[in-house]
């Protein structure tokens, strides 16, 4: 058999890598979009406890976002990873099983990832509400609104705004970070092209497609973003 | 025209020896005031008399250290913290009073991310839970009478200052209100934009709307208000109808203060 060319290689037929490379980025997309759900519900908390929050409540904020900021995202995977393992290890030795059970990579993953951009995305949501107009906040809550619904109604939206550019950047840098999680040998789309790489001998090229996807994953994420933004900042007068 | 009702219409706002301090500064140091139904109070007094103070804590914007405010026949109640702070005892009629009070504001404070339509519905749907397709209607209608039925589909930033306060104003009167509360509706608006908000307010007068109208406007206060009240570093320092006050003031400084 003749040395097959690129294109068969990353082609969908037999001996293709073509599936494995989309099912690697479905992957790293399921990772991204998670850990970036999860940073977001842990910056509106966190962006909460900063702005309203009393001092034991800030003081726990503050630390979880100078902490996050100092630790390399590679550690905290493998802090994630490596505990998790330690705990569902010492949870499945008490129900009296033997030997090392690893945690879930893509949990792992996920939680870290989430974790990380959490902080950030603290950072993004405060300074998105420090923006926004405090007479509009006055009004709803002079007309009546409850905090539920002044939050759901005025605050959120208000914020949005201004936070969207930021949740922007976040998501890239989720993006990005979604393949440190390939140490925890989750099959995401850094890996698949690893292992791609390693069976064929053909690394550059597996690398350079692999390139070519996160690129496609972010152009497109990045239009989606740009829609987004162009909503919100709906009745923004621009000069 | 000024509006003045009989002394047997039943009161709609009364406010019973309000204080408020901000730290060690009393801003409100005792203050009574009573509108009755119909009844148009001017609210007068220099820079940082506690003007502003005053309305925030009607509709608990801020809230007071002590005092009642009771609204038609509601008095909100409050209760005291461990540390002898004041709070209110009941959220829910809080909410329910402050949905009572229409509060236009000096900044306007339309929400910029909704239509002027969507800024008059918003808090009759969602707030009085009323049938969505009656309260187009009457926005509609309340926006025609302010005199800005066809800026219903824009948004507040493409507004004039004086067509945004007016939309202010219907999205107050969206709300049924029983007292209407007019914190300095015509400072932050250009000389020229002035009248047509004071037209508006004037209108709303002759209908028999009850308001607390704070203002700078001394012609508003001497030929619309039922009556005049002049505050005086938290105190109230005159309180009386506008043709008496306005003519005969016991006080040397309310004489000082309309002379400007
Ligand atoms: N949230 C606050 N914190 C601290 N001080 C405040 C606060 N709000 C008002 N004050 C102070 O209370 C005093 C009264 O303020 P207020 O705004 O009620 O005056 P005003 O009569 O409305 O004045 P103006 O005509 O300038 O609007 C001022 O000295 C002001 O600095
Ligand atoms: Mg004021």
């Amino acid at each position: 058999m003749n040395q097959p060319g690129f294109l068969d290689v990353i082609s969908f037929g037999p001996g293709g890598w073509g599936a494995a490379l989309l099912a690697g980025a479905w992957m790293t997309v399921l990772i991204a979009i998670s850990g970036f759900l999860i940073g977001s519900i842990i910056g509106t908390f966190g962006a909460w406890a900063k702005i309203s929050g009393g001092r034991t409540i800030r003081a726990i904020a503050d630390g979880y976002t100078t902490v996050l900021r100092g630790i390399p995202d590679l550690l905290v995977i493998y802090l994630f990873y490596f505990g998790g393992s330690a705990a569902v290890t010492a949870i499945g030795r008490f129900f009296g099983s033997e030997g090392f059970i690893g945690f879930p990579g893509f949990l792992a993953g996920a939680l870290a990832v989430g974790i990380t951009s959490g902080a950030q995305q603290t950072e993004v949501f405060r300074g998105a509400f420090k923006a926004v107009h405090k007479g509009e906040i006055e009004a709803a809550i002079a007309c009546g609104m409850s905090r539920a619904l002044r939050f759901r109604r005025i605050i959120a939206p208000l914020t949005l705004r201004h936070a969207l550019p930021g949740m922007g950047n976040v998501w890239q840098v989720v993006l990005k970070e979604s393949a440190l999680v390939s140490i925890t040998g989750v099959a995401e789309l850094l890996r698949q092209a690893q292992v791609g790489a390693g069976s064929t001998g053909m690394p550059f090229n597996f690398y350079v497609v692999a390139g070519a996807i996160y690129l496609t994953i972010s152009t497109f994420s990045g239009a989606l973003l740009q829609w987004s933004e162009r909503y919100f900042s709906r009745g923004v007068r621009r000069n | 025209m000024n509006a003045q009702v009989p002394a047997t219409t039943p009161m709609a706002l009364d406010v019973k020896d309000l204080h408020k301090s901000f730290g060690n500064v009393e801003v409100l140091k005792g203050i009574s005031l009573r509108a009755r139904e119909g009844e148009v109070v001017s609210i007068l007094g220099s820079s940082g008399s506690g003007k502003s103070t005053l309305l925030r804590c009607i509709n608990l914007l801020e809230v007071p250290d002590s005092g009642d405010v009771t609204v038609g026949d509601e008095t909100i109640r409050m209760q005291r913290t461990r540390d002898g702070k004041s709070r209110p005892a009941d959220q829910a009629q809080v909410e329910r009073i402050r949905s009572q009070l229409g509060m236009v504001f000096q900044s306007f404070n339309l929400w910029s991310h909704k239509t002027i339509l969507e800024n008059v519905i918003e808090a009759p749907i969602h707030v009085q839970k009323r049938p969505r397709k009656e309260c187009v209607e009457e926005a509609e209608a309340l926006l025609a009478k302010v005199g800005i039925a066809e800026k219903r589909d824009h948004y507040p930033s493409h507004l004039s200052g004086g067509q945004q306060q007016r939309a202010a104003i219907a999205r107050a009167l969206a709300m049924r209100p029983k007292v209407m509360l007019f914190d300095e509706p015509t400072s932050a608006l250009d000389p020229e934009l002035v009248g047509e908000v004071l037209r508006v307010m004037r209108g709303l007068a002759e209908e028999g709307r009850t308001m607390l109208v704070v203002t700078h406007e001394m012609g508003f206060a001497r030929d619309v208000s039922s009556r005049v009240v002049f505050l005086h570093k938290g105190l109230v320092e005159e309180d009386g109808r506008p043709e008496h006050v306005f003519v005969n003031s016991k006080s040397e400084r309310f004489k000082q203060f309309i002379k400007g």
